[in-house]
Parts: structure tokens; sequence; C-alpha cells
């Protein structure tokens, strides 16, 4: 039983790094050829830092990831705390089920209702082209904030409800009770909101691609562009350095992780002492 | 609403936070909503008109079958059917393929547990263009899985631009999405439920049947809907793994999109909404009865 566990733990991590792990080896290749490895090479690399239209994407992309998830946060955040706050259960109710829409909702249909819109009023006002950076912008924020509120939610359930009843007890305002006792409390329920606000606008494409204009490209439109014709192995080089990223950012907070739990264990070790 | 305690003050505050968040859900999740009902059943001109929805049901074409004759089809509706056939399958292979592996996982030691549902996340931060980019790559005539194929001594095989790899595609794209749920589901499994069930006499296989499977039932149906509804609506694999301009439902609307009929585009989209949605409330009613049958 054990061993049989063993090899289908080994076959499934198989069929999930085969892809790329071929992905990075040919990002390595001489030729352009994406089937027969014929030797080792850095070229890739070179072109991909003389492409101009990629990194200018690649730019985009981070603006659009930022400014999304911060906007996504701040708003995600305050709506979490009023709706928490909600006294009313159909009022809350109705929240929630429009909170899930663009979650349960296929993103092309996210996309082709937020396209229309944007068109309609668009072609209402008479402008020469409807999309662009704000509508790409104003999507990115509809589809981040569902995931921000929903990280955030279960941090003011698990809070004690006292804890901005006392600081306003001992002479908060209910802003500085909420900047000085709630919001410590949510923080990591925050952060890890902003986190996945900002790695789904990094990776989006399928709602990006129907509210995007004016030539703000990103960097997953700029793929879907070259993926149309034949892709070079630049594409791949690419990708391996953002796999690399994100593996060394998801190391580095796999670490913290630990360093956190082994310092909980001490100090519940001391307390027992 | 009673103000309990805290009084007029707390609510105000409340409103004060909600505010921005319940307008901004109200303008780019509600109205737009509204629009592709609204583009779905006007014309060109925005009057009211059923042609668009009419035609999804009623467009035919002549496709040449398997034996060589020309055959009229139902456009849309044989779309429709392929798509919904494609991420039935791929639904199928990943609860088949992830169920064992949530299991296992959830199984492991706690440090183990924590490696390994970040190595199943690791694909995922690819970005899925160029995952599926890479399955074609490996999938061509010429390339590594023929390559391999040929190694071992069997013939290539064609698969790239048939429906097998487009399901292969889906499989690899929302695998993770499968195993996450049931995953999440089984970690948070009373160790002592399985233990008592052995102690009460059952084997492995029953311990899995009568505790483990109905426990896990939640995290199954998650994970059913968390794969069905992207491989649905997918657009990208279809056009890169399997052949046709129009191949899945997903395809349909780019391509009107594409060709600027916004409203036909509107119409398709508004019946797979109409479609999933229905599909959705039949699941979950399924699921809770078979919850409550199961305990």
């Amino acid at each position: 039983m054990k061993r049989a566990s063993k090899l289908y733990t080994a076959l499934i991590f198989l069929f999930l790094f085969a892809p790329i792990a071929i992905l990075l080896l040919f990002s390595f290749n001489e030729t352009k050829s994406l089937s027969v490895f014929s030797g080792f090479s850095l070229k890739w690399y070179r072109e991909l830092f003389r492409d101009g239209d990629t990194l200018e994407s690649l730019k985009n992309t981070l603006i659009l990831a930022c400014s999304s998830s911060v906007i996504a946060t701040v708003m995600g955040t305050a709506a979490a705390v009023g709706i928490d706050k909600l006294r009313s259960k159909y009022a809350r109710a109705a929240i929630n089920t429009v909170t899930n829409i663009p979650m349960t909702n296929p993103d092309i249909i996210t996309g082709i209702s937020l396209m229309l819109m944007f068109v309609f009023i668009g072609g209402r006002l008479g402008l020469s082209s409807s999309l662009s950076f704000w509508t790409m912008l104003m999507s990115h924020v509809t589809f981040c904030l569902p995931y921000v509120i929903l990280q955030v939610l279960p941090k003011l359930r698990q809070m004690d409800p006292a804890l901005p009843e006392a600081a306003m007890d001992l002479g908060c305002t209910p802003m500085q009770a909420f900047f000085k006792a709630e919001l410590p409390e949510i923080l990591p329920g925050i952060v890890t909101g902003l986190i996945m606000a900002f790695t789904l606008s990094l990776d989006d494409f399928v709602i990006s691609y129907f509210t995007q204009g004016n030539g703000f490209q990103t960097l997953p439109i700029r793929i879907y562009s070259m993926t149309k014709k034949t892709v070079t192995p630049k594409m791949y080089a690419l990708s391996t350095i953002i796999f690399f990223v994100i593996l060394a950012l998801l190391l580095l907070s796999n670490l913290q992780d630990e360093r956190a739990d082994n310092r909980l264990r001490q100090s519940k070790h001391n307390e027992r002492r | 609403m009673t103000g309990r305690g805290k009084g007029r003050r707390g609510l105000t505050l409340e409103n004060l936070l909600l505010t921005p968040y319940s307008v901004w859900a109200a303008l780019f999740i509600l109205v737009p909503l509204a629009f592709v009902a609204y583009y779905a059943f006007t014309d060109n001109q925005f009057r009211f008109t059923l042609d668009n929805v009419v035609k999804f049901f009623t467009a035919t074409s002549s496709v040449t079958n398997e034996a060589g004759q020309s055959q009229e089809v139902h456009t849309y509706l044989l779309i429709f059917w392929r798509s919904l056939k494609l991420a039935v399958i791929s639904t199928v292979i990943c609860l088949l393929m992830g169920y064992p592996m949530a299991y296992i996982i959830a199984r492991a030691a706690p440090r183990a547990q924590k490696t390994m549902v970040t190595l199943i996340m690791i694909p995922m931060w690819m970005n899925f263009l160029i995952r599926t980019y890479a399955w074609m790559t490996i999938l061509q005539d010429t390339g590594i899985f023929n390559g391999l194929l040929d190694l071992v001594g069997l013939g290539p095989v064609h698969i790239i631009g048939t429906e097998a790899a487009v399901v292969v595609g889906m499989v690899y794209d929302y695998f993770p999405y499968m195993i996450m749920p049931i995953y999440s589901v089984m970690a948070k499994m009373d160790n002592r439920l399985l233990e008592a069930a052995q102690d009460l006499g059952c084997s492995n296989l029953q311990v899995l049947r009568r505790v483990v499977w109905p426990l896990s039932l939640p995290g199954v149906f998650s994970g059913i809907s968390m794969v069905l509804i992207p491989s649905i609506s997918t657009f990208y694999i279809s056009q890169k793994l399997g052949n046709g301009k129009f191949f899945l439902i997903g395809d349909a609307i780019e391509g009107q999109y594409v060709a600027n009929n916004l409203h036909f585009a509107a119409a398709i989209a508004f019946i797979m909404m109409i479609i999933l949605l229905a599909g959705m409330a039949l699941m979950r009613r399924l699921a809770d009865r078979h919850m409550r049958g199961g305990m």
C-alpha cells in the first residue's frame, strides 16, 4: 500500500512537472526547435532582453497588477469590515450572493459582460475607442475584490468583538479603534488577500483579453498574440525567469511560515514550563 | 434593523464602509450582466429581437462526416454538446486522478503535506497560455511524446488536433482545482473516526467507502464545479490543442467577438450562463441530498 501510494505520487508529479521541465530545458536550446535539443545556449535570453514590446508589456502587467490589487485590497477590506458589522441577515445574504458572482461565473462571461457595458457607454459618449487601460483596471479590481473579501472576513469573525469596543471605552474614536485594535488583528488576512489579488491580476488572460484596448498590452495578451504565430523559445525563456522568481517567493514565504511556527512552538513550550 | 448596544454610530460607520463596494459591485457585477441580456435580445439598432437566441438553436451548417458524406448539423447545439462532453470527461478524469492524490496528501505527515500542496500549486504559477503551448509542442506528431513512444517501440500516434489532446490540456490546466478542495476537507477529517470504523470491524476499503467518501463529498462537489466551469467555457486550449475555429462554446463566443457580432456573442454567453446556473443549482440540490443521506 505504502509503495503503491509513493509510485502514484511520483506519477502525478511527473505529469504535473514534465511540461514545465521541457519548457525550462528548451529555453536553453541552441536552435529554434522545440522538440530536438541540439546544444546549450543563452541566445533566447539575450533575444528576450532585446524585445522591447515584451518588456513593455511586462511593465504594463506590473503597473496593472499593483494598482488593481491595492485598490481591491483597500475597498475589499472596508467592505469586509462593513459586512461583518451588518446585522440584517437579508442584506448580508444579498451582498454575499453578489460577491460570489465573479468567482462562480466563467471568466469569459465576466469579460464579455464588462466589455459590452464599456462598449455601450463608450458608443453613447462617442469615444473613438471604448476600451483602454482604465477599463482593464476596473475589470481587474472587480474580479480581485471577492478574493480579498473572502480572505479578510474569516479573520474578522475570529477576532474578539470586544476588542474594538474596549479600545473605544479607553477613549479611542471608532477610527482609531479600527486602526489601532482591529487592523493589526486582521492584517494577515489583508496581506494574503493583497497577494492573491496581485497574482490573479498578473496571470489573468481571459478578462483582460475582452477589456483591453488602445494599445495597452499586458504580458498574457502579448503571449497570446505571439502564440497565434509560431512561438520562439524566447517565450520559454521568459516563462523560465517568471517561474524561478515565483519559486523563490514561495520558498521564502514557506520559510517564514516555518519560522513563525517554530517560534509559536517555542513559546508554548516555555509557557508549559 | 435594530442597532444593539452601539446604536446609531455603528450603523453609519458600516454604511460608510460598505457604500464604495456596494456601488462598485452594482456597477461592475450586476449592470454588466444586465448588458449581456440586453445585447442578447436586441439587434444592431438596439431594437428588441429574439433572432440571436433563436439562431443559437436553429443555425445549421454542413460538415463532412467520416464516411465523406456531407451532413446538415445544428452548428451551435453541436458545439455546445461537444463542450459539455469534453468538460465532463476532463472533470471525471481529474476526479479519478485527484481523489487518491488528495487522500495520500491528507494522510501524510504535516510537513510533507505542506510540501506536496506547494508542489501541486507550482504549475498553476506558470501562465496558462504557456502551459497549454508546452503541451502543444509535446503532443505534436514529431514532438517528445511521440519520440518517447518510438523509443518503447510503439508507433507514432496522431493526437494533436483531436479531442483527446483537448482533454489532456483541460486535465492538466485544471487538475489542482480538483485536488485542493478535496484535500482541505480530508485534512480536517477526524482521524479517530477512521480508527473507530476500523475497530468496529471495517476493512480498509469499507472505511474508504463508508467513512472517508461521504465525509469528503463537499470537497468533491466543489472540486467538480471548479473544474467543470472553466473547462466548459475555455477558448484557448481548444484553439491550440484541437483544430478548427469554432471548436468549443468559448471559441464560438470569442469568434463572434472578434468578428464584432457583439449581439450574437452576448446571446451565446447568455444561454451558456443560464444553462450553467441551472446545472449548478441542480448539483447543489443533489449534493445536499447526498450529504444528508450519507451521514
